[in-house]
């Protein structure tokens, strides 16, 4: 459980009663997506984390371990998706070493939705799980008020209808693990392209029976381009009024070690 | 009542050059439009590690007594300086326990890797989200123009020199354009063997 | 009511415990907003003897992207509809409906004046009366950033930069727009050497501040571009394509180069 700390909460409550705008958090104005195929589960994320209009994280990892074989995919409030899925993946990790079988992903699912459930949609997690343990391969949804679904293949965030109308066009029963890769990041990319509020790259993670392969940046398709010139200044551009180094080897003068002489060789004890 | 974060003002940015790293901030303190001060600096030292804390002063005071407690406790406890990786994860944690009552605060933390010597910056939002990035970060009231001006001014592998030209000249002509920063600011620049504080001269108004 | 079905995260915006302070508003006012935000960001620099204008050609609403070449610069006071001879650049930015309604109203103005007088519009000429049609709305003001440029009187480069109602100022250089802060700070330091000083002119407060010149033609072309491509980084409301208007004595060419698209 976590253990938050309420104790501002009162003089921010009477800040925001005064008319105060609340700050602004990161989010992960994302586009996530999910897709079973014959023998596993692909998720895929883009990498663009927003403040407001401003790009705050252009290479971000919106791919979150849960366990090896159960990964999760987060939009919403950065920080939410970011601790709550430590914080699940902490509690499955305990729970598979006393029951000492593999974690499920329901258990993985029925855990995140309790958890958010319990705060009524205040942590802002938006979270597409997925994974393969014993009892086969799975993919769910989990909404911040605590609502799951179970689907062969989901999208999430502000990119979710660019990225639904792929799926909707293009999805089939039978994939295989490329189809599915394929299927997965050309829905991310239509987000990429068509919401303003996802962009940069395609992460996927693809989990079968054997393992999971997490494929961090496997289409980059907005390299930087390189600058027209250097904006290197000459040295001595600046104005400085004062300086002072510190030195790692002149820190002597500040700080003084000196060896304890042992020479009374027992030291006092209590007899 | 205004925004909490932006009644106070203040900048705050951090750069990765070769083999170095650096971190500036701006010196005002006001009270929306009065300012109060020009000797209030943002950026904190915690044994090689550094802090800069934007936001709310009243926060920015608690937060950076609280990490000088945190870390003086750590060093205790560990027999050793916090790294500036854990510093991330301690500042992250700490802020999100506060996740239903936050500071009104964005850090900034740099510092190099005390045994691969490699730079590290990272910054966080109020509620402790980590924006690990491996160019610059900036916060407070002048972020977008800082944003702006250090996608400009940018480049990888800056010698320690030509980083302190080029996060300074950042800093102050971000800080220009924006009413609630200047007065001032402080440089530092963190190499493996020392570390390097200047005073910079800027508008005064 | 959208953000109530929405699944979108975003427009149910970060859930903080604090949104539910308690609100006493038992009735609420019929609104009708007539406003909508379009983003994009224009820039203008006026050099020696030319003036380059520049703006991204993407035009938004919320998070989507309602067309990547909706350009924003447009020429101004030309004899015929293709404006091949116009001497004058208006650029704006902010919402679009109301920027094009601005650009047809000034553009009708100088193809009047040259009817009546035989001659274009000078650009200071033309300034005032773009002040005056923006002030004419002072009450329900069009809703943008606008910037002129042209050639003055003495071969130079002249820029003029407007608020909503009308307030305006020749200017050397000015960013508008979403990003207009973001690019600002940088044509600052590049285009007016600010805060930059002769390296080893001084010590302290005596070190003597950078000699200013004006820009060239291609140096002012090479700090455009790499301004919209750092803004483009970071603002999610720019991009896809670079509209770039030089004008010279000799006429205006018109270019147009690659953004970021996503």
């Amino acid at each position: 459980m976590p253990g938050f700390d309420f104790s501002n909460y009162n003089r921010n409550a009477a800040l925001h009663a005064q008319g105060m705008p609340l700050p602004k958090a990161t989010s992960t104005g994302t586009t996530i997506v999910g897709c079973i195929f014959d023998g596993g589960v692909v998720i895929a994320a883009d990498t663009r984390a927003t403040s407001g209009p401003i790009v705050a994280d252009k290479n971000c990892e919106k791919l979150h371990y849960i366990a090896p074989q159960i990964w999760c995919a987060g939009a919403g409030t950065a920080a939410d998706t970011e601790f709550t899925t430590a914080l699940i993946s902490s509690q499955l990790e305990l729970h598979a070493m006393s029951t000492g079988r593999k974690p499920r992903v329901v258990t993985c699912m029925t855990m995140l939705k309790q958890h958010l459930f319990r705060y009524q949609g205040h942590i802002g997690a938006y979270l597409v799980v997925a994974g393969v343990d014993p009892t086969g391969t799975h993919l769910f949804t989990v909404h911040a008020h605590g609502s799951t679904d179970k689907l062969p293949y989901v999208t999430m965030g502000s990119g979710s209808l660019a990225a639904m109308s792929v799926f909707e066009s293009k999805w089939k029963a039978e994939l295989t693990q490329e189809e599915a890769v394929e299927l997965a990041s050309q829905a991310i990319l239509a987000g990429i392209w068509n919401d303003l509020g996802s962009g940069s790259n395609v992460d996927v993670a693809v989990i079968t029976p054997e393992k999971t392969t997490l494929k961090r940046n496997l289409i980059k398709p907005n390299e930087k381009v390189p600058k027209q010139q250097s904006y290197k200044f000459a040295r001595g551009t600046t104005a400085v009024l004062n300086e002072k180094i510190i030195k790692k080897s002149e820190i002597g003068r500040y700080v003084s070690v000196q060896e304890v002489p042992l020479e009374s060789d027992k030291m006092e004890v209590d007899s | 009542m205004s925004d909490p974060s932006s009644i106070n003002g203040g900048a705050c940015v951090a750069m990765v050059g070769k083999d170095c790293v650096a971190i500036a901030c701006d010196l005002r303190l006001g009270m929306q439009a009065l300012t109060i001060s020009n000797n209030f600096p943002k950026v904190f030292q915690y044994g090689d590690v550094f802090l800069g804390l934007t936001g709310l002063a009243t926060d920015v005071n608690t937060v950076s007594d609280l990490f000088r407690y945190k870390t003086n406790m750590y060093r205790l406890r560990e027999e050793r300086p916090i790294a500036p990786r854990t510093m991330a994860n301690l500042v992250s944690s700490s802020l999100y326990e506060r996740r239903f009552g936050p500071y009104f605060v964005s850090p900034v933390v740099a510092g190099l890797d005390p045994k691969t010597s490699k730079p590290f910056i990272c910054g966080f939002d109020s509620i402790g989200c980590i924006d690990f990035a491996k160019d610059f970060i900036v916060s407070g009231t002048a972020s977008d123009q800082l944003f702006g001006i250090c996608e400009g001014l940018w480049e990888a592998d800056l010698e320690p020199d030509d980083l302190f030209e080029t996060i300074s000249q950042a800093l102050l002509n971000a800080v220009d354009r924006d009413a609630l920063s200047g007065w001032g600011a402080h440089v530092y620049i963190i190499e493996k063997d020392k570390v390097t504080k200047r005073l910079l001269k800027g508008r005064q108004d | 009511m959208a953000a109530m079905f929405s699944q979108n995260p975003l427009m149910n915006g970060p859930h903080y415990a604090t949104t539910d302070a308690p609100k006493t508003n038992d009735f609420r006012e019929h609104r009708f907003y007539p406003y909508t935000d379009n983003g994009g960001s224009t820039l203008a620099i006026s050099g020696a003897d030319f003036t380059v204008m520049a703006g991204d050609t993407r035009h938004t609403s919320g998070y989507s992207i309602n067309s990547r070449m909706e350009p924003k610069l447009f020429k101004i006071g030309g004899t015929t509809a293709d404006q091949h001879d116009a001497t004058i650049v208006l650029s704006v930015c902010g919402f679009a409906a109301d920027g094009n309604a601005l650009r047809d109203q000034l553009d009708t103005i100088c193809k009047i004046y040259r009817y009546r007088h035989g001659k274009a519009m000078s650009a200071n000429a033309c300034a005032k009366r773009l002040s005056t049609i923006l002030y004419g709305k002072r009450f329900f003001p069009y809703y943008v950033h606008a910037m002129l440029g042209g050639i003055d009187e003495e071969g130079k480069g002249v820029v003029y930069s407007y608020d909503p109602v009308g307030s305006y100022e020749r200017e050397t250089c000015r960013a508008a727009g979403a990003a207009g802060s973001l690019i600002m700070p940088f044509l600052d330091n590049q285009v007016n050497f600010k805060n930059q000083y002769a390296p080893g002119s001084g010590v302290g407060h005596n070190l003597q501040e950078r000699e200013r010149r004006p820009l060239l033609l291609n140096e002012v072309e090479t700090v455009v571009k790499d301004a919209f491509d750092g803004a483009a980084e970071r603002h999610i409301e720019v991009g896809d394509s670079l509209q770039l208007l030089i004008l010279t004595k000799d006429g205006i060419e018109e270019k147009f180069l690659p953004l970021k698209k996503d």
